[in-house]
């Protein structure tokens, strides 16, 4: 007489599952790092608190959490394209700042007098442009040879930065920053208008909001899309069908390195109004952007919730990191549980778990 | 096998439920021991979901197992071979690059304890001799045929002292002589006492190995037979419940074509092409084929079919000679642009080239033509259209599916199949390329297919069909090769040529 436990897959997932599952993983995520908090001397439910308050629970706290929002949402949207073509665009960072070097360029060379109805489309334009072609650099390789992209945008988010560092140390450094690592400030009408009484710079915020329904739309609804998904699952298939491996690759590649790229102008000309340290700029949405683009189960439109959930979190973090005065490292846990139990609860909706009396 | 026998295996009521169906719906099956007992059914019959349930792979929902008269519950495989019952798969489980003693090493030190190279050395000569198999221990597993393959896996399970044995489709692999060799074998073993039991949809192999025969429908056992008072006609009306045509009723389903007028639509001369490999697995190969004839290739996979047909269709390079298409010129053009010139192909490896199995029914039905007009502007697929014209096919070709958004990757095996037939034959195509059309599928969706194929012919569509199925490839060809080691090694109308021929060629025999 024994108790015996099967796992056998399911043939669908019902909805109740699919949200449900997601939601408890979260939770017990959270209680794995109450007791992290614990051991570390900290009271979880203080933590908690404050998570919650300076990210939810108040309006300045919320615009914060947009704040982050933008930049992961747009890197976010680029990343499901690449993604669903089955590209792994890892460099979503240095693209993120070849298209702030592009804006700085812009606002302080190029154009520096113009008047901001000028300087900000020029910018949006030549962040876009400079994120797709660096990242358009990779496409082709692995479009023509075959190189694996993850390495070659993984170095190339190195290159952008040193790029970045030489320039603020060297020819862009600052007339009047005193010796800083930074570049001059940008003149007031380089600067995105914010919300009032906030940080959000609502250009960006637009222009991801509508990033993320036109990639929808062409996902679902056009040529490009079908090839992208198509080479994605089934690339024998593809070439069969006769899509482009080349041309679909490289169109992927600049579309997912051009937001990134717009990201960038953003972060430097609605934040920072000044190029400065690249990793000041970029803060690893790069990065945390790939988890966007995860949770949201490649879907385009479940990225804008995502994205503001996510950015909301980045936001609880810093916010005990400089309350409870813990390491930058608690964070990244932090971060890394939720995760990993988002990750594990996902089988749950793939498999049950059957349990039988004997 | 004598009457009075002792019961092997008994299986009681057995029912199994998957979401959506009744695999097994209390079914009753006794195996003696001695005896080669055949499970035939179509496809999703229920069969290898039993045998799964036999070897421990499932649990019945309902329903009792009784082995040598005791009742057991097989919650593994593990405990399937502590009973002595083993199971020879259809896709064997071996490493390449290790010898034949390696390979059982480690096989045995899961399940036992650490036995000596040289003790299975000795027992493989052992069982080898005893039972006709001829293995060499010594032998790399990638050196060796399908056939000796099978026969280590039949060594594995009786190393392990296994008195029930389970053999999957065992012939799908084989040559004809190697088919032979193993029915030898098994009736060896089942003079010794051994119980054996064999899934297959074949009929000519149920009568000439089997005993006794049981006979699945639709998860429901429909009668138990000995094999000596049933033949395949009543076979095959118990499996579908109708009546079919036997295969070699049918000379040819066809007026006769002249040909001496026509232009062939293709034409391939003198081709060769590499295999992934880079050996030359196309040596040399001409034929043409007519518009409203069917050339049938016989040969058992393996030797250059594929590679031909990749060739022809622009997905492989051709080292040298050429192909013309309808009268142009297209060795190594893109796909397409031979697609474009009207040729359909059906894959013979349905959901890895031919579909896209995450994607939506509608999102394969269009992916040969989703770029031309009407069906999608400079940007935009005209999603209304489309969905429409799926519509359309989905009912005209009967596939059966929740609605045309369901992923394809939930459909049958035949369903697939319909779903390529409709999307390649949509297009009105000049030429038809099927490679192993009915592989796996039962025989009312392999019906389909031949009379989807024959349709076409009589249409004036030129059809080059390639296939293992030796009865297939007469009933429907016009003419006939048969590809040996990348060559024809012998070409001739259908009614010329009968089916040991072909049988003896596919071989390796030549006239």
């Amino acid at each position: 007489m024994g108790i015996s436990l099967r796992i056998e897959r399911r043939a669908y997932a019902p909805l109740w599952l699919r949200i449900g599952i997601p939601l408890l993983s979260v939770l017990l995520s959270l209680m794995i790092a109450a007791l992290m908090f614990h051991l570390e001397g900290i009271d979880p439910l203080t933590a908690y608190r404050i998570i919650f308050l300076s990210s939810f629970g108040s309006p300045k706290g919320l615009s914060y959490s947009v704040v982050k929002m933008i930049p992961l949402l747009l890197c976010g949207v680029g990343l499901i394209l690449a993604f669903k073509a089955n590209v792994w665009n890892i460099g979503a960072e240095g693209q993120i700042i070849v298209g702030a070097i592009a804006a700085t360029w812009v606002a302080l060379f190029l154009v520096p007098n113009a008047p901001s109805y000028v300087v900000i489309p020029l910018m949006f334009i030549m962040g876009f442009l400079a994120g797709g072609l660096w990242a358009l650099i990779a496409g082709i390789l692995r479009g023509k040879f075959n190189v694996n992209e993850v390495i070659v945008t993984l170095m190339m988010n190195h290159i952008a930065s040193k790029i970045t560092e030489y320039l603020i140390y060297g020819p862009w450094m600052g007339k009047t920053t005193w010796g800083f690592p930074e570049s001059d400030p940008f003149s007031e009408s380089a600067h995105l208008p914010l919300i009032p009484g906030t940080y959000i710079h609502y250009p960006t915020l637009i222009i991801a909001v509508i990033a993320a329904l036109l990639s929808a739309v062409l996902l679902s609804y056009t040529k490009p899309g079908y090839e992208m998904k198509v080479l994605g699952l089934n690339p024998e298939a593809a070439r069969y069908a006769g899509i482009s491996y080349v041309r679909t690759i490289a169109l992927v590649m600049f579309l997912s390195g051009g937001l990134a790229g717009i990201a960038g102008v953003g972060e430097v000309a609605g934040l920072h109004h000044r190029l400065r340290y690249p990793w000041a700029i970029s803060s690893g949405y790069g990065y945390t952007a790939m988890l966007v683009a995860w949770l949201s189960r490649l879907n385009c439109l479940v990225a804008i919730p995502v994205s503001f959930l996510l950015g909301a979190l980045l936001v609880g973090g810093d916010a005990i990191q400089i309350s409870l005065n813990l390491s930058v490292n608690i964070v990244y846990i932090f971060n890394g549980l939720i995760l990993l139990c988002l990750a594990g609860g996902e089988v749950l909706t793939r498999y049950r778990v059957r349990l039988r009396r004997e | 096998m004598e009457r009075g026998s002792r019961i092997a295996v008994l299986m009681r009521d057995i029912t199994k439920r998957f979401p959506g169906v009744v695999a097994n719906d209390h079914i009753n099956l006794t195996v003696y021991a001695g005896e080669i007992h055949a499970l035939l059914g179509e496809n999703g019959a229920g069969k290898s979901t039993l045998m799964n349930i036999l070897y421990g792979l499932y649990q019945p929902d309902e329903g009792e197992i009784f082995i040598w008269g005791k009742k057991v519950k097989i919650r593994s495989p593990k405990d399937a071979l502590k009973l002595g019952i083993g199971m020879v798969h259809q896709h064997f489980k071996l490493i390449d690059s290790l010898s034949v003693a390696e390979n059982l090493a480690l096989i045995l030190r899961e399940y036992k304890f650490l036995v000596p190279l040289n003790e299975i050395k000795r027992r493989v000569l052992e069982l080898s001799k005893k039972y006709g198999l001829d293995i060499d221990p010594e032998a790399k597993i990638w050196q060796l045929s399908a056939g000796e393959r099978q026969r280590i896996e039949i060594l594995k399970v009786l190393i392990h002292g296994a008195r029930i044995l389970i053999l999957d489709e065992p012939t799908t692999v084989l040559t004809p002589i190697e088919k032979e060799k193993l029915f030898k074998i098994l009736r060896h073993m089942a003079n010794e006492g051994h119980a054996i039991l064999f899934i297959t949809h074949k009929l000519e192999e149920v009568m000439e190995l089997s005993d006794r025969v049981t006979v699945l429908r639709h998860g429901k056992v429909v009668a138990t037979l000995e094999t000596r008072s049933t033949n395949p006609r009543e076979l095959a009306k118990l499996m579908i419940g109708r009546d079919i045509l036997a295969p070699n009723e049918i000379t040819t389903t066809s007026p006769k074509i002249v040909r001496e007028r026509k232009i062939p639509v293709l034409e391939v001369r003198d081709l060769y092409v590499l295999n992934d490999k880079g050996f030359l697995s196309v040596k040399g190969v001409s034929f043409s084929v007519y518009p409203g004839e069917v050339f049938g290739i016989a040969g058992i996979a393996g030797h250059g079919q594929r590679e031909l047909i990749e060739a022809i269709l622009g997905l492989r390079k051709i080292q040298k000679g050429s192909v013309v298409l309808l009268g142009a010129e297209v060795t190594n053009s893109s796909p397409r642009h031979i697609m474009e010139k009207g040729v359909a192909y059906i894959p013979e490896d349905r959901i890895r080239t031919g579909v896209v199995p995450d994607l939506s029914v509608v999102e394969n039905l269009i992916l040969k033509n989703y770029w031309r007009k009407p069906f999608s502007g400079k940007l935009f697929l005209n999603m209304s259209l489309i969905d429409r014209w799926a519509d359309d096919l989905i009912s005209k070709y009967r596939i059966m599916t929740l609605d045309r958004k369901a992923p394809v990757k939930l459909l049958s095996g035949g369903n697939i199949q319909r779903v390529i037939l409709a999307r390649e034959l949509s297009g009105n195509p000049r030429l038809i390329i099927a490679s192993h059309p009915t592989y796996g599928l039962d025989i009312a969706a392999t019906e389909q297919v031949h009379d989807l194929l024959i349709d076409q012919r009589n249409r004036g569509v030129a059809i080059l069909l390639v296939s293992e199925d030796p009865e297939e490839i007469l009933k429907l060809s016009d003419r006939i090769a048969v590809m040996f080691e990348g060559r024809f090694i012998g070409t001739s109308d259908a009614d010329k040529i009968s089916l040991e021929d072909i049988y003896l060629m596919m071989s390796g025999v030549r006239e």
